[in-house]
This record gives structure tokens, C-alpha cells and sequence, in this order.
């Protein structure tokens, strides 16, 4: 953070120490490499996965199975630093490890969970979490992808969009409408019928790698499902965990926006002096640094609350919305301090920007966190 | 196999540093004080002996309360245990003194192996781990850039400027090296956690038969007289080029003998 509350001061000497480790292994793998893997729209997730998984970043924050069992806080500080590399390479362990694993970890059987987590610790398997399908995004109620019964096996078909690491995985977690409801199946990516297309020609989270399911008789034993996941309620604890990590990441965006611009106003001079020094600069930096560190208060509350077992999904949707929403006012304005060179690839500023337009409408859009919280404050819900 | 390592906890080399104004002695209380980085050499070292062959790792620090920091941060990495000396009387200690009562811990300890950084970032003089082998009576195998291990030979690379000398020893023996030996390991979240709960024991001056006469700033066989600030860097010739730039800069290089 910007150093101006001494916000490392609510912090443990272990959860600085496991920021430390997050924050070398940034400097080392993702920044020396992310703004080409951006202009390619090419990232190594797998190299990635195994370098993050040595020191347990996957799944940190689940217990057994070869995960690290860390506190909700250490595994937002994580998340923060991994963003402020590139919110794609946040995704990239959201994904695996609240979306992923975490189904897996909360909704699936003992066999399930030996099979798969390990590995998926280790970074030898990846996984994704198919919910988005290409006609239902904030309803994921009316979900068209289907499981049927065939003897004791299951039958699935449907398509899923928008889903992170799906043309790398090796293991699908798919939720689809049953007669009872909607429920979750583990999938292998190779089981025959099932394919992932990576989606091209996207204008963010380009160092991410963004795939299309498709579906087509994806015939599956009857332990495939998640036995414990009934309800719509299963995914969606899923995606609290998830929204959770963003609270922080976005943070990490934003911090790096704003440590770009705060050098680069100290050093570039117009009109015969640095920019910094000219008062319409300095108010657009203490407004950025305000909001910052008020995010990052926000951010600990929300995970000593986590930590307590206290934290309720209304509560993290305060956290996404105030904090992506500030994240990209801030990565917008420092824009406007690089000049020119705010569009510039050589700058992580606009890519910043970019990926948080996506950050901004994943893992529910603001208007569907606001209706989370005027339902919270008024009894009455604007959606069902 | 049990394989002592020497940490020291240092200022941050790339920070600033000084000296105090009162006794010329290191200024932790305004640094931003960190494990020596050629230390973190010496732990991945050991570790991957573990690895291969076994036993056991242990953390051993001269240092005051604050370096308790540093020896959680290298246990984080994965030894078993630390062993902290501290006592107040020990500020100032010279190298001759440092290595008395690191020799006295080590004498309690029966290492296999210690492994040390071939140098600290803040006093540099190198001489730690050849006192201590010479204290013990054990071979001293410094400066390596590669160790093995096979029963009980130690053989190390010895970097030197012109390449390297294989040199080997019996164990006990104490093995210094170089940041080229390995390329030490992040500390693990569960070795972070773990770090909490590992054994760290701390001696006194007393608890090691060392009399507070012989180490510190009085029992010092070398100290630091007066210290000032480096000067600052003054400006170089410019050469301007007028067609004879490459003449000039040729006159320039064998003027001062780089040619």
C-alpha cells in the first residue's frame, strides 16, 4: 500500500512473511514476462501452476490434502500480490483454488478429494469451474446445460462460456440441472464429448487463458457427482470464496497503478518541473491513496471476519463492489498521469485497467452485488 | 547426519546503512535487518542434504533478541531447529571473540557438518569459518561452489578467481559457500506456519563457559576507531567527440592502464 496509515501494522509477522514469498515469486515469474504473454494472449499456466504450487499458493487456504490450510487473510495478501502482477494470473489461481478446489474440497466425496487435490496442489492438474453458460450469466438459476440419468451413469450436455483455464485443464468441475435441481459433476477433460475452444480476440485478462465448453453426451460414472452439492446454494459458496479473493486482488491492481504513477509523477517534468509538484496532480494521487487504503481496511475486515467463521455473502459483495469499482477509478485516473505512456504496454497501467473491466462484471457484476446488499438492507429482493 | 548452519542476521545490503555515532558498531536499531543473504545459500545447502541423505538441520545465531526474526525466517525455510546465543554483553564482539563462543555452542552440539556463508554482507572479513575449524580441530573446506557428500568425505569446488580446486575431508568439518552453490528455495506457506512451532533454545555467555571479558566491545582484538560517510561520487570527464571521440577514449583507457 501506499504507506500512509501503516496498514502492515494489522498484520501478523506470518501472514508478512507469506506476502514476502507472493510478492518475490511475482517479481521473478509474472513481471518480467506479463506484457508479452498480454500482446500474445498467451500465458504459461502450467509453468505458472508449478511454480506457484512449490510453495503452496494453490489451494492455500484449504486444510489437508497437501494444501497449506493458511488463514483467510494470508490468502488475501496472496491474491493482492498476484494481481498487482496481472489480474489474469489472479484468476488463473482463483480459480484453481476457490473455484476448483474448493468444489471439490467442501461439496465432494473422500474418493473425490483424494483423487484430485493433491494433484491439483501440486499444480500437476488443473482444473476450471463451469457455471457461465452463454445465455445465463447473472442467473445461473435458469442454467440450460442438463445431467440425465442412463442406467447408473450420467449423461451431460450443454455449453459453458467465459470459463478461466478451461482449454488447459484436466479436470472440469460442471454444474448442470437435475431433476432435482442443479448439482455438480467432476469431469475429466479428457472424457470423449467434452471440449474446451479457447475464446479469442478478448480485449482483457488477455495473460489468461478463457475457454468455451461444450458438452456433447459427456457420459459419466455415477461417483462423477458431487454428492453433497444440492442447490444452486453449492456453486454459490464457490463463488463467495472467489469473490473474496477479488476483494484483495483487485487491491494489487490498483496499488501497482498507483506506484506506477506516483514514480512517474515524481520523475516526469512538463512545464520545467516534475508533474507530481503541480497541485491538480497531487489531488488525483491523495484521492486514489484514500481510497486505496480504505479498500485495504475493508479487505481485513472482511478476512479476520472469514477467519472468525463469521463472514456472510452479502458481506463480501460490499467488498467486491466498493473494491473492483475503486480499482478501476484508479487505474483510470492514473492513466491520465502516464499521459501517452499510460497506453503504453512498457506502463502496467492500462493492461491493469483493461483486465479490470472483466473484474468489474466476473464473479457477479456490480449491479448484482448492489442487489445483494439493497436486499440485505431492505427485505425485499429485486431479483429471485 | 547433523549439519549445524551459521546464520547471521545483517542489515539489508540494499538499504542504507551506518554505523553508530557512539560506538561505531553496526546500527541495527534503524535498519531493516534481514537473514545474510549468502546464509540462505548455506540453509538450501544442508536441506538438500537432508534430503538426499537424512537427519537433521539446525539454525545456529549469535545475535541479539530482534534476531529471533531472522531464525524464524530460516527455520521457515525447512530445518528442524535453531539454537539462538544472546547475551548483552556480546555487542561489539570481534571475529576472534564471535568465533570462541560460536565454537563453544558448537562444541554442544556434535555436527556432522556445518555449513556457513562464505562471508556476511556487513563485516566481510571471512575469516568465521577457518577460526572455528581451527577452535574445533576439524577441516575447514571454504569458499565452495559445489559439495557432495558420500558416508563420511566431504568434496567441495573451491571457487577461486582462476577457476576451481577440488579439495575433500573427513566430517566433522565446517564447509563455507558461495551463492553459486544453489539457488536457495522460497520459504513454503507451510514451512512459514511450521516456523512457529519449531524448538529454538537460547544460550547465555554463561550457559557456554564464555567469561563476558573475553567477548564484546572491550574484549574486542580489533574495533573500529572512526567512520564517516563515503564521499560522494565526483563527476567524470566528458568526452566530447569532434571527429577524434575513439583517439581520445583510446588515450583515456591506456592512461589509466586499461589498455
Amino acid at each position: 500500500m501506499t504507506g500512509l496509515l501503516d496498514l502492515d501494522s494489522l498484520h501478523s509477522d506470518e501472514e508478512l512473511q507469506i506476502r514476502e514469498v507472493v510478492r518475490r515469486l511475482v517479481d521473478e515469474h509474472v513481471r518480467p514476462h506479463v506484457a508479452g504473454w498480454y500482446e500474445d494472449g498467451h500465458v504459461p499456466v502450467r509453468d505458472l501452476a508449478k511454480a506457484f504450487a512449490e510453495v503452496g499458493l494453490l489451494g492455500m487456504h484449504l486444510s489437508g490434502y497437501g494444501c497449506a490450510g493458511a488463514s483467510a487473510v494470508a490468502y488475501g495478501l496472496a491474491c493482492l500480490e498476484l494481481e498487482a502482477g496481472d489480474s489474469g494470473v489472479r484468476s488463473l489461481v482463483s480459480v484453481q483454488g476457490s473455484l476448483a478446489m474448493f468444489a471439490i474440497w467442501k461439496w465432494g466425496s473422500e474418493e473425490q478429494k483424494q483423487r484430485w487435490l493433491p494433484s491439483m496442489a501440486a499444480g500437476d492438474a488443473i482444473g476450471c469451474f463451469g457455471l457461465t453458460e452463454p445465455d445465463h450469466g447473472s442467473d445461473p438459476a435458469s442454467m440450460a446445460t442438463r445431467a440425465r440419468r442412463d442406467g447408473s451413469d450420467w449423461v451431460l450436455n450443454g455449453s459453458k462460456m467465459w470459463i478461466t483455464n478451461a482449454p488447459v485443464a484436466d479436470v472440469a468441475v460442471i454444474w448442470a440441472r437435475v431433476e432435482e435441481g442443479v448439482t455438480g459433476f467432476v469431469v475429466p477433460t479428457d472424457a470423449p464429448g467434452f471440449s474446451a475452444r479457447e475464446i479469442k480476440q478478448k480485449l482483457s485478462l488477455r495473460a489468461s487463458s478463457t475457454g468455451e465448453i461444450v458438452l456433447d453426451d459427456v457420459r459419466l460414472p455415477a461417483d462423477a457427482q458431487l454428492p453433497f452439492a444440492k442447490g444452486l446454494k453449492a456453486p454459490l459458496s464457490c463463488l463467495t470464496e472467489a469473490r473474496y479473493g477479488i476483494v484483495w486482488g483487485a487491491l494489487g491492481a490498483a496499488r501497482d497503478c498507483l506506484d506506477t504513477a506516483i514514480d512517474y509523477a515524481r520523475t516526469r517534468e512538463q512545464f520545467g518541473r516534475p508533474i507530481g509538484g503541480f497541485q491538480l496532480t497531487q489531488a488525483k494521487l491523495a484521492d486514489m491513496a484514500v481510497e486505496l487504503e480504505k479498500g485495504y481496511l475493508l479487505a481485513v475486515h472482511l478476512g479476520r471476519t472469514h477467519d472468525a467463521g463469521r463472514l456472510k455473502p452479502h458481506q463480501v459483495s460490499v467488498g467486491k463492489l466498493n473494491n473492483v469499482r475503486e480499482a478501476i477509478a484508479i487505474a483510470r485516473q492514473c492513466r491520465t498521469i502516464l499521459g501517452a505512456n499510460g497506453i503504453s504496454g512498457e506502463y502496467p497501467v492500462l493492461r491493469h485497467a483493461n483486465n479490470l473491466e472483466s473484474v468489474l462484471t466476473y464473479e457477479g457484476t456490480s449491479e448484482v452485488h448492489q442487489l445483494v446488499i439493497g436486499q440485505q438492507l431492505t427485505g425485499l429482493a429485486a431479483f429471485t | 547426519m547433523k549439519i549445524v548452519v551459521l546464520v547471521k542476521q545483517v542489515p539489508d545490503s540494499g538499504a542504507e546503512r551506518s554505523l553508530r555515532a557512539d560506538d561505531n558498531t553496526v546500527d541495527r536499531a534503524t535498519a531493516n535487518n534481514v537473514i545474510n543473504e549468502m546464509d540462505e545459500y548455506a540453509i538450501e545447502e544442508a536441506l538438500r542434504l537432508k534430503e538426499a541423505h537424512g537427519g537433521e538441520v539446525v539454525i545456529l545465531t549469535m545475535g541479539p533478541d530482534k534476531a529471533t526474526d531472522s531464525i524464524r525466517k530460516a527455520l521457515s525455510m525447512g530445518p528442524d531447529a535453531a539454537v539462538h546465543v544472546v547475551d548483552d554483553a556480546l555487542h561489539g564482539s570481534c571475529a576472534i571473540a564471535t568465533s570462541k563462543v560460536l565454537a563453544a555452542a558448537l562444541a554442544q552440539q556434535n555436527a556432522d557438518l556445518i555449513i556457513a556463508g562464505a562471508e556476511s554482507t556487513d563485516g566481510r572479513v571471512q575469516v568465521l569459518p577457518h577460526m572455528l575449524a581451527e577452535r574445533l580441530g576439524i577441516a575447514a573446506l571454504t569458499g565452495a561452489r559445489k559439495l557432495t557428500v558420500d558416508g563420511s568425505t566431504l568434496t567441495v569446488e573451491r571457487q577461486t578467481d582462476e577457476g576451481y580446486e577440488v579439495v575433500t575431508a573427513s566430517t566433522p568439518a565446517v564447509v563455507s559457500v558461495w551463492d553459486t552453490i544453489n539457488d536457495p528455495r522460497y520459504p513454503s506457506f507451510k514451512g512459514i506456519m511450521a516456523a512457529k512451532k519449531k524448538p529454538v533454545q537460547t544460550l547465555s555467555l554463561a550457559d557456554l563457559g564464555v567469561a563476558a571479558s573475553e567477548v564484546g566491545l572491550d574484549g574486542a582484538t580489533s574495533a573500529v576507531l572512526e567512520h564517516g560517510k563515503r564521499p560522494p561520487r565526483t563527476g567524470g570527464n566528458t568526452v566530447e567527440d569532434s571527429g577524434d571521440g575513439g583517439v581520445k577514449l583510446v588515450e583515456f583507457l591506456a592512461t589509466e592502464k586499461f589498455v
